[in-house]
């Protein structure tokens, strides 16, 4: 089993505020590996950092064994087309329809003549069951059917890595399951290798092949999603049976309650 | 005194620091549209685009403008027996000054608002970090292009509010008289096309670097019209200096 994607002790911060730190993790080819964790965990980062969009702080990303390139420098656009990303809410370009949308990366990067291209971009629509809705634009579509068009634009050019970022956000329960099963379909006949960025337990856990557990920007727990499903560690345990209080607490740290009523041993 | 200078210190790195990012943004720009020579499609699309935003409003106000240049002309000239030199009036204003400005004015409030907005929405809505993803680049591919157009777009659009602003004067004042071809048509191009650099560069520019909110989006909308506007009169108050001493 080989490595696709390799991280390194990485840090990453926003100005002062650190959002990644001492991360590292390995994702092995043709599996599919999730990132879970709460909302502001640096869990996006982390798909971000891989794609190029941010440089790490320091610490190292590797692609088939090489550090992904600098910012805007032509072997950075080689890597990426070696990646496709879902984005949380589709990202499809809103002035072309469907079918132009899936056909924009090949049109950029191939020469391919219309009536190929044309057979290729009906087969991607196929393969999400979107193949009659080729002519609508994105405003004529749902929110999980925009999601599909952009997996089946992210995948156009057969990518080795697919990342997905929160592809279950704001789904509903039938548009979730649909989305899970391409996701695992996707990755298995492509022989691609997926990045799952999700805070959905159900799902990812039922199309995952490791889970990585991620609080405040550390990765504080990983393995199968059926040790995870049965583990101890306290965050974990919070997190896959969504109870309200444990190591993340309900209340927002600061002040108590008795400090802010003034009603403290020493209220002046 | 010292918290005075710790303050303008600072607004002045701030203001050096935007307009240093707003230069390496240009350069890019600028860098990336040579290698739209193979693919003028995409400039020429744009080019419908934003002439289409803009043509109705221009060549409207074109006409009303000749009207009131002729009225107004008529009346002033009546007095000194010069009626005569209305068509050269209405003709060297418009070609020289009001063609240019008003039409770079009426665009950045058109076409420059679209495109701010437009390239702010296509930021928040992660559209251009896709294309990134797609290994596509988003200066080349979407900024370039409407960079060029707006450039080969204004003077078009500055000599059709022109040429409307002669008619509507022609309307009211009937007479008419030539104008000089180089000192006078030629300095109104140039003066187009530099407000035509300068009214897209900041639209684009706008865009994106706006805030991927909707707020953002909003504020650097606004910020187009002003900042064009404002930098449209202080350049053609350069140029009319440097051309007609």
């Amino acid at each position: 089993m080989t490595t696709l994607v390799e991280i390194q002790n990485l840090h990453f911060s926003y100005g002062d505020r650190p959002i990644l730190s001492e991360l590292t993790m390995v994702f092995p080819r043709n599996k599919v590996v999730a990132i879970m964790g709460g909302s502001g965990s640096g869990k996006t980062t982390i798909l971000r950092l891989i794609g190029g969009l941010i440089a790490p702080n320091s610490g190292q990303i590797r692609l088939e064994g090489h550090p992904i390139a600098t910012q805007r420098s032509a072997a950075l656009y080689q890597q990426r087309r070696k990646m496709g990303m879902l984005f949380q809410h589709g990202a499809l370009f809103t002035d072309l329809t469907v079918f132009e949308n899936v056909a924009f990366p090949l049109r950029e990067h191939t020469n391919l003549p219309e009536t190929l291209l044309h057979d290729l971009v009906m087969m991607k629509l196929e393969a999400v069951g979107l193949r009659n809705a080729a002519g609508l634009t994105p405003s004529e579509i749902s929110g999980g059917m925009a999601r599909r068009v952009a997996l089946a634009r992210a995948v156009a050019l057969d990518p080795q890595l697919i990342m997905y970022d929160e592809p279950f956000a704001g789904l509903d329960p039938i548009s979730m399951g649909v989305t899970a099963n391409l996701i695992r379909q996707l990755n298995d006949a492509l022989g691609s290798t997926s990045i799952l960025v999700s805070h959905d337990v159900h799902e990812s856990f039922a199309i995952a092949d490791y889970v990585y557990f991620l609080s405040q920007g550390r990765v504080v727990a990983e393995g199968t999603p059926a040790e995870m499903a049965i583990s101890d560690h306290p965050y974990v345990a919070q997190f896959v049976n969504a109870r309200a209080d444990g190591p993340v607490p309900f209340h927002y740290p600061g002040k108590t309650l008795a400090q802010d009523l003034g009603l403290s041993g020493g209220a002046q | 005194m010292t918290v005075f200078l710790t303050s303008l210190g600072a607004v002045v790195r701030t203001w050096l620091a935007e307009l240093g990012l707003a230069f390496r943004t240009l350069f890019a720009i600028m860098m990336s549209g040579l290698g739209l020579w193979r693919r003028p499609r995409l400039i020429t699309d744009q080019i419908h685009f934003i002439g289409n935003y803009s043509l109705v409003i221009i060549l409207v106000s074109g006409l009303f403008v000749g009207f009131v240049l002729g009225y107004q002309g008529y009346y002033t000239l009546n007095r000194y027996g010069s009626e005569q030199a209305l068509g050269l009036l209405v003709a060297l204003s418009l070609t020289r000054e009001l063609g240019p400005v008003v039409t770079a004015l009426l665009f950045a409030g058109r076409a420059g608002t679209s495109l701010t907005a437009e390239i702010g929405l296509m930021k928040a809505g992660e559209q251009l970090d896709a294309m990134e993803m797609m290994a596509v680049n988003p200066l080349q591919r979407v900024l370039a292009p409407r960079f060029i157009a707006g450039i080969i777009a204004m003077p078009i659009l500055a000599a059709l509010f022109t040429a409307m602003g002669v008619f509507g004067g022609y309307l009211v004042g009937v007479q008419l008289i030539g104008v000089d071809v180089w000192e006078d048509i030629g300095n109104g191009v140039i003066k187009s096309i530099v407000f035509g650099f300068a009214a897209t560069f900041i639209a684009l520019y706008q865009g994106f670097q706006a805030k991927p909110t909707p707020e953002g989006v909003a504020r650097a909308t606004t910020r187009t019209v002003v900042l064009s506007s404002l930098i449209v009169l202080w350049l053609d108050f350069v140029l009319t200096a440097l051309m007609f001493k």
